[in-house]
């Protein structure tokens, strides 16, 4: 199980669009609550009402600032992060048990929680950090890129989409087939030049994140600027007045 | 990384396990001939003692101990299955060794190649151990050729520095044994300064830049959550710089005052059972530093410029 | 290659879904509930709710751990220890009833008015207003007066409809939207949707705002003003405007009263005021006839500019030269702006500039032809593409309401209200300016065991609407409707308190109050507040406010302080009414209401509110809720009401669905399957208008027949924005001595300059009382988007992500302070001190600090540990806050507010901040624990 298989028939992923998503935690509350009664429950929260609370998610947002550049202004980003469901992830190859797998089929990596031993070395071999402990479950948990909810029958067809690209408000997670180059989302990437997190190690993301567009925060082309105080702002007013008499408004 | 006493415990004990049965093995093959069965019995007890602990502590750990057995299936990718499978083979081996070695069974033509043989398990097995950490692409610390070596060395010079004591305490002439503790403990300490070395010298290329995608110039401005969670607590750990150029120190005066120990215990062999013990504390330190040195690229996410 | 596991792919986690509305907040979105055996395990987003459409937000999907919070009331309590003492005997209902019953009942014999029914966050407030007018109290308000009430009243009084959940940006076509002042807003949702769809059309987003995050971090400009000088930017847009003639003139022609003739006599009780004929009418100037015509004359050529004199002699202007006039002046003009706001110059011009290109180049038509009020046919619909949207930036400041107007003029400038690709009213907005429901609680309205003849709360029209007692001092608790705070359509929440236990104006008998946290969170001053709950009268010994009453679902602060706890029930556990009659979750294109079903039975011996209130009533005997037999009307409860409740003769708490048989919709009898309608139409009703209704509805002859035949508005006539606000200036001219009604001498010079008939800037009242080079910096608040004020801290999902809060200060500034991130620092206003740990950034204004709101916690509050770090390093501005302002000449201190609508001006706050001398990671100040009063006491 452990071994990655060659080619998969789907590349199913996540398109994360920093330029719009505003970090509200939609999709990180949405993640916990359809996987702690999902496939990856429990995920059981430790001390709930005390100072050491602590459980596991499988989707976190961060908050970035990029400091400010020459002539640029600073910028926050907002940054989810969870598994990338990457090509060739070492998180997969390191498992002992074969818990920790790559669906030929659509290219999800998941753990199975009926083999997996908890030894946690999965969780050091991802570079991103996606993998999280669940102690009272005794074994690791990820995303499952809600694979119990895209294929789901029991689902509507249009909620058969994973929890936090349903739920969030802005529209900034989209999922889709990236190997597919006609998919939505490889359009997308290509329209938008996503791109993949730590390219050098190798593990070949398959989400892809959308980079933040440059600000319009300068004079733009085609958009004249108006003129300058001269003491005829009164005169003009007064003409524009006499203009809307003659115009057929009145 | 988090520097886990499971971990640590595990590793010394093992590693010290593992290399003083393969000197046992060794010895064996050099000897050919069986041992006293009490110098047998004795040393061959610690030494699986020591592994058994080390293996029991990292199994205790898991987080599904019950379903441990699994971890032996998958040596045809995994490291850890591979150092599973290696460990398990190893006792056997090391069983039916100690049973010719010691006379029990009589079978002293078998003495050389069970010797060989175990020497071979033990030390693949402290192999693959060096290989679960070397090759974590994840950590620049460990994924470097120098860590296989090291983890090897470190078993060959705790074993031996546990074996001189012990042929002390029997009396025994520790024979080849003690040019091979001492150069184990040489190499020890050589690999580890280039080890170190390497790690410093590494360019710290791993940006939070490069993790996010989001520049030079990102930095973490809002946490994710404002308690910790695993991620920060198993992979979030870094010792100070300064703090661990001293424990490095700290390190290279215990080897040397074992190794200072060592050639004294040429002369004096109780000598050796201190030498053994301050390696003990010495191998404690360097396991400790060898995970808390341990920057994960994870850390770029949480705040870490790079790694 | 072993197999890869068989997995189930259709796993079916429940057993029913159930749709109800959302309650984690009050953007009131529609939700699915998921339940398994009777337990709810997953919420997610309705797509066929005119809200959400689907999504949900961080708060929504939390709602379970809110459900089953361990912070809930579990059974009614009764005080049996001092007051903050903790000290509570579990009671049951009948006796906390008639406790209840008891207490109110003496006060209505006597005097109504001793009791003060404040409401805080709640979304009944239909029910709950019409109650207090039944009591026969006119101390009732909810929390629109400490929240944005200026703003409210602001677009009220000028468009007859307001930003807030009034009205929306049309985010199908706007190209150019301007955000002042928002983090989150009560739409949430929508607002989240919103932005998202214009990333995808990439149209322009500006948010003006001291602080760089959330909306404003993916904004694709932003404008990072010094808090509470918006109304100097947007004065010089306007300047800038009007300087190069980029105004729409047919809109302002048409559609304002732009062009309507102002009486200029200075010094005369008519100054000001609109020149009137015979017939009282408004009057325009005819530029062909070159005289005045009344303004109901659509065929007159109508002068925009000028200064005239009527044929009687007395001279006139029009109201938009009196406008043009003030923002061409040079104190408007961008380079005399940009130091005091903050905004550069050039970045101010190049603004001015897109709006008027957006405005006036990139204009859009859609082909629906409509007929204006004045019967002329329009082919087309032309739309301006620029919205604005703007919250509390805006409105927690002292100069909100005329900050606002200022926007609201900008925005019809441009002719942009209720156009394709404008701003859009909401039904039942747009209403008449101002709508026509007055305050009632004068002297000779209040009598024992009568109830109000009218509602409490309303919207004045000049001095002879205020409630005032016979000495002209406040008739109201909170001094709404008084010379303090003259058009406080929503109240003042955040005063009852202060004055109840300063007995100014005078003392209550029972303080009331339901879902409000007015000892923590919301309250001004917090350490005086616990004084003022728990003061003693000298001579009686008895409490100052002798019996509190309140009703809450959660172990909240408030909860220890009053006498009477009334548990309420969590959102998923009863019946509730998102009316048309309260705050609206319309669409722009057409009215929506919903309602909350029960989908869990409570677990513990709580009530629902309304249903409590309903039987309050009927035991007090109040008319509305008794039979002619004196039995209670609405034996049902809450949900009794709901159908059968009639405001006036076919209009009830919800539109849909009326009608015997159901069919009718707006007007109809009450239709005895309505509740069961709803919930088979996912709880929700919403009416889609027919296009060539969906615009311009404040002058849309067919949509304002229509909203008058749905009972919306009273009278199919066009909603002519205000730019220019008569109203006001009548206060003014009382100020200035005339007519019979007056301020006291105090607080003349006060109305005669806030009072102006056209909006303008002045600094916040704090900024200029207190010693700037003291206080050099200003500190304000965020929503944080993933929790709701104090409710979410409970939530042991959201208080992982937000479980303390930070100081967040500018880098540069920070640095010449000698503060590092992470260092703890103190906070000092006029009023107080705090201390918090520092978090340095870069985007936000570096005259500003600001932190999220309401995350510092009691400790032993909301069910959780005493050394929770919401309690230990959590911390709040609100300790700094006072609720009066320094004193002014003559010694009276006024309320912490806008001085026209008494809107609290939370954001007013000026501060130094320093580096703690006592590092410990411990914020301050800290409160003895409060015992937990939740479930499993
Ligand atoms: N998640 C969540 N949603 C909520 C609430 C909540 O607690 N949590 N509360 C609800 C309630 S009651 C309300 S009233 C709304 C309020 O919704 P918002 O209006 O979004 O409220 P605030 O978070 O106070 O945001 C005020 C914004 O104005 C900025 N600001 C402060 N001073 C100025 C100024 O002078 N000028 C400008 N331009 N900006 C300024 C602040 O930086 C902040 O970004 O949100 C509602 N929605
Ligand atoms: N510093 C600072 N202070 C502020 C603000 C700010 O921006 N900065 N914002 C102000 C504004 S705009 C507002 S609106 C106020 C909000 O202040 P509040 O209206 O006090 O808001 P909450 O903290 O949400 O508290 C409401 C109470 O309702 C209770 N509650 C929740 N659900 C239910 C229920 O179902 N039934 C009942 N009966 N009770 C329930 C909660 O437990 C809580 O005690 O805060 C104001 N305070
Ligand atoms: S993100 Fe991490 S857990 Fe997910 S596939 Fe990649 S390496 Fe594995
Ligand atoms: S924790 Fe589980 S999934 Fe991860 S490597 Fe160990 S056995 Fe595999
Ligand atoms: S795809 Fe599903 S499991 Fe993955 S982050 Fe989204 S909600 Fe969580
Ligand atoms: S739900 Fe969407 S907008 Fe909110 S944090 Fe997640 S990705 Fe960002
Ligand atoms: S925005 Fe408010 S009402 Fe809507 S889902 Fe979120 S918490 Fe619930
Ligand atoms: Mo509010």
């Amino acid at each position: 199980m452990t071994a990655l298989p060659e080619t998969t028939g789907k590349k199913l992923g996540l398109v994360i669009d920093l330029d719009t998503c505003v970090g509200c935690q939609a999709c990180a509350t949405s993640c916990k609550e359809w996987n702690t009664q999902g496939y990856s429950a429990p995920m059981k929260d430790r001390d709930p009402r005390g100072a050491d609370i602590d459980g596991p998610w499988l989707n976190r947002i961060h908050g970035y600032e990029i400091e400010p550049q020459s002539g640029q202004d600073s910028r926050v980003v907002h940054f989810p992060r969870s598994c990338l469901h990457c090509e060739t992830p070492a998180c997969v190859t390191v498992c002992p048990t074969g818990a920790s797998y790559k669906r030929a089929e659509d290219g999800i990596v998941l753990i199975n929680p009926d083999t997996c031993i908890g030894c946690k070395l999965c969780s050091w071999a991802c570079p991103y950090g996606a993998r999280e402990y669940d102690v009272d479950h005794g074994v690791m948990k990820k995303c499952t890129l809600c694979v119990d909810r895209i294929y789901n029958e029991n689902l509507e067809p249009e909620d058969r989409q994973p929890a936090c690209v349903k739920a969030c408000p802005t529209g900034a997670r989209h999922f889709g087939d990236l190997g597919d180059p006609e998919s939505a989302v490889s359009q997308l990437v290509l329209e938008r030049g996503g791109f993949d997190l730590l390219p050098e190690m190798g593990y070949k993301p398959t989400n892809k994140y959308l980079p933040p567009r440059t600000k319009r925060n300068t004079p733009q082309p085609g958009i004249e600027a108006l003129p300058k105080g001269d003491g005829s702002a009164m005169d003009r007013l007064f003409k524009l007045a006499d203009r809307l008499l003659s115009g057929t408004g009145n | 990384m988090n520097p886990a006493y499971s971990v640590i415990l595990f590793t010394t004990a093992s590693g010290a396990g593992y290399g003083l049965l393969a000197l046992l093995g060794l010895i064996g093959v050099r000897a050919g001939l069986p041992t006293s069965l009490l110098f047998a019995c004795v040393t061959l007890v610690l030494a699986l003692g020591l592994i058994t602990i080390g293996l029991l502590s990292s199994t205790l750990h898991l987080g599904r101990p019950e379903r441990a057995w699994r971890a032996l299936s998958q040596w045809k990718t995994s490291w850890l299955s591979r150092e599973g499978v290696a460990a398990v083979l190893t006792y056997p081996v090391a069983l039916a060794f100690g049973l010719v070695w010691s006379g029990l069974a009589p079978y002293p033509h078998a003495i050389a190649a069970l010797g060989m043989l175990t020497a071979l398990f033990a030390l693949t097995t402290v192999f693959t151990t060096g290989k679960i950490y070397a090759t974590l692409t994840t950590i620049r610390a460990w994924n470097q050729p120098l860590t296989v070596p090291v983890y090897l060395f470190f078993a060959l010079a705790s074993g031996g520095a546990l074996y001189l004591a012990i042929a002390a305490l029997f009396g025994k002439d520790p024979d080849t044994v003690a040019p091979v503790a001492g150069f184990a403990l040489l190499m020890l300490a050589l690999l580890k300064f280039r080890y170190w070395k390497a790690m410093d010298e590494a360019p710290r290329d791993r940006t939070m830049g490069n993790a996010t995608g989001l520049g030079d110039t990102v930095r973490q401005w809002e946490v994710p959550h404002t308690s910790t969670n695993f991620v920060q607590r198993e992979m979030g750990f870094v010792v100070a710089r300064r703090h661990a150029k001293r424990l490095r120190s700290l390190f290279f005066i215990l080897l040397a005052i074992v190794g200072l120990l060592e050639l004294a215990a040429i002369a004096a062999p109780a000598f050796a059972l201190p030498a053994a013990l301050i390696f003990l504390v010495g191998a404690w330190v360097e396991r400790w530093l060898f995970f808390a040195e341990g920057e994960h690229v994870v850390t770029l996410f949480y705040g870490n410029p790079s790694a | 290659m072993s197999a890869e596991p068989a997995i189930a792919l259709s796993p079916k986690t429940w057993d029913e879904v159930k749709t109800t509305t959302c309650y984690m907040c009050a953007c009131r979105c529609g939700i699915k509930v998921y339940l398994k055996d009777g337990t709810v395990t997953y919420i997610d987003g309705n797509r066929d709710h005119p809200v959400n459409k689907g999504v949900i937000c961080g708060k929504g999907a939390a709602g379970i751990k809110q459900h089953y919070s361990p912070g809930r009331l579990s059974k009614p309590l009764i005080r049996v220890g001092e007051r903050g003492s903790g000290e509570f005997r579990e009671i049951e209902w009948e006796e906390a009833l008639a406790t209840a019953t008891d207490w109110l009942g003496t006060v209505r014999k006597t005097d109504p008015k001793k009791l003060a029914f404040f409401t805080g966050r709640d979304q009944s407030q239909g029910l709950t207003g019409w109650w207090a007018s039944q009591f026969g109290t006119p101390n009732y308000a909810a929390h629109g007066g400490f929240c944005s009430v200026n703003m409210a009243a602001a677009g009220l009084y000028t468009f007859g409809g307001s930003f807030w959940e009034f009205g929306e940006p049309d985010w199908k076509y706007t190209k150019y939207f301007l955000l002042f002042g928002v983090a989150e807003d009560h739409g949430s949702n929508p607002i989240k949707a919103g932005l998202g769809k214009l990333k995808k059309r990439g149209a322009k987003f500006v948010s003006v705002n001291p602080i760089k995050t959330g909306y404003s971090a993916i904004a694709d400009e932003w404008v990072g003003v010094r808090p509470g000088t918006d109304g100097l930017f947007v004065g010089a847009l306007i300047h800038e405007l009007l300087n190069a003639g980029q105004i729409d003139g047919d809109y302002l022609l048409r559609y304002t009263n732009s062009p309507w003739l102002v009486i200029d006599n200075p010094g005369a009780a008519d100054h000001g005021l609109f020149a009137r004929d015979a017939n009282g009418e408004t009057l325009v100037w005819d530029a062909h006839k070159k005289t005045a015509v009344s303004t109901a004359d659509h065929d007159a050529a109508r002068s925009l500019m000028g200064h005239f004199t009527l044929p009687d002699g007395r001279k006139v202007a029009t109201s938009f030269q009196l406008i043009a006039e003030r923002y061409l002046a040079p104190e408007n003009a961008p380079d005399a702006v940009t130091e005091r706001c903050g905004v550069p110059a050039d970045t101010i011009r190049r603004i001015a500039a897109e709006l008027a290109h957006v405005a006036f180049k990139e204009q859009i038509t859609l082909d629906v032809p409509w007929t204006d009020h004045t019967g002329r046919h329009h082919d087309t619909m032309i739309g301006r593409p620029i919205a604005m949207h703007a919250m509390r930036g805006i409105s927690a400041h002292a100069n909100g309401f005329q900050t606002c107007r200022a926007i609201h003029l900008l925005q019809i400038m441009l002719g942009t209200i209720d156009v394709p690709g404008g701003f859009r009213y909401k039904a039942p907005y747009p209403r008449p300016i101002p709508p026509h429901v007055k305050p009632t609680g004068k002297p000779n309205q209040i009598w024992p065991n009568e109830p109000l003849p009218g509602p409490p709360l309303g919207f004045v029209t000049g001095p002879e609407d205020l409630l005032l007692a016979e000495d002209g001092t406040p008739q109201r608790i909170d001094k709404a409707y008084s010379w303090d705070a003259p058009i406080a359509a929503h109240g003042m929440m955040h005063m009852v308190i202060t004055n109840a236990a300063k007995r100014d104006p005078y003392g209550v008998d029972v303080l009331f109050m339901y879902m409000a946290n007015m000892s923590w969170n919301s309250a001004m001053n917090i350490p005086d507040t616990l004084k003022y709950l728990t003061a003693k009268d000298q001579a009686t010994g008895d409490y100052v406010i002798p019996k509190i009453i309140y009703s809450d679902a959660y172990a909240s602060e408030m909860v220890h302080y009053a006498d009477l706890i009334l548990p309420d029930t969590t959102y998923l556990e009863r019946w509730d009414c998102i009316s048309l009659l309260d705050r609206p979750i319309s669409e722009a294109d057409g009215p929506a209401d919903s309602i909350r079903q029960p989908v869990v039975e409570p677990d513990r011996d709580v009530r629902p509110f309304q249903s409590v209130l309903l039987d309050l009533g009927a035991r007090l005997g109040l008319p509305g809720m008794t039979t002619t037999e004196g039995k209670p009307r609405y034996p049902g409860g809450y949900p009794d009401y709901i159908v059968n409740h009639e405001r006036t003769p076919g209009i009830g708490p919800l539109a849909g669905f009326r009608g015997v048989d159901g069919s009718l919709s707006g007007k109809g009898a009450p239709n005895p399957d309505q509740l069961k309608r709803y919930i088979e139409n996912g709880c929700n009703w919403y009416y889609e208008l027919p296009d060539e209704h969906k615009y311009f509805k404040h002058v849309n002859k067919g949509y304002l027949e229509w909203a008058t035949g749905f009972g919306l508005i009273g009278k199919p006539e066009p909603i002519i924005h205000q730019l220019y606000s008569e109203p006001l200036q009548k206060f003014r001219l009382a100020a200035e001595g005339h007519g019979a009604i007056q301020p006291p001498d105090s607080h003349r010079a006060r109305i005669i300059e806030a009072f102006d008939p056209i909006p303008f800037w002045y600094p916040p009242f704090e900024g200029e009382m207190v010693d700037e080079t003291a206080y050099p910096m200003h500190a304000v608040t965020q929503r944080p988007m993933a929790m709701y004020h104090s409710w979410g801290s409970q939530n042991a999902w959201l208080r992982q992500i937000l479980g303390r809060n930070w100081l967040y200060i500018a880098k540069e500034r920070a640095l010449a302070l000698g503060i590092k991130d992470g260092d703890w620092v103190t906070v000092t206003s006029h009023h107080g001190q705090i201390k918090g740990q520092a978090k340095l950034m870069n985007g936000v204004n570096p005259d500003t600090v600001w932190t999220w709101n309401a995350i510092g916690k009691r400790s032993g509050t909301w069910g959780l540990k005493q050394d929770a770090p919401e309690a230990k390093k959590g911390f709040l501005l609100n300790h700094l806050i006072s609720e009066l302002l320094p004193k002014r000449d003559g010694g009276y201190r006024f309320s912490n507010s806008d001085p026209v609508t008494g809107q609290a001006a939370w954001y007013d706050l000026r501060v130094r901040v320093e580096k703690a001398a006592d590092q410990s990671a411990i914020s301050s100040p800290q409160f003895p624990p409060l015992k937990h009063l939740g479930v499993g006491r």
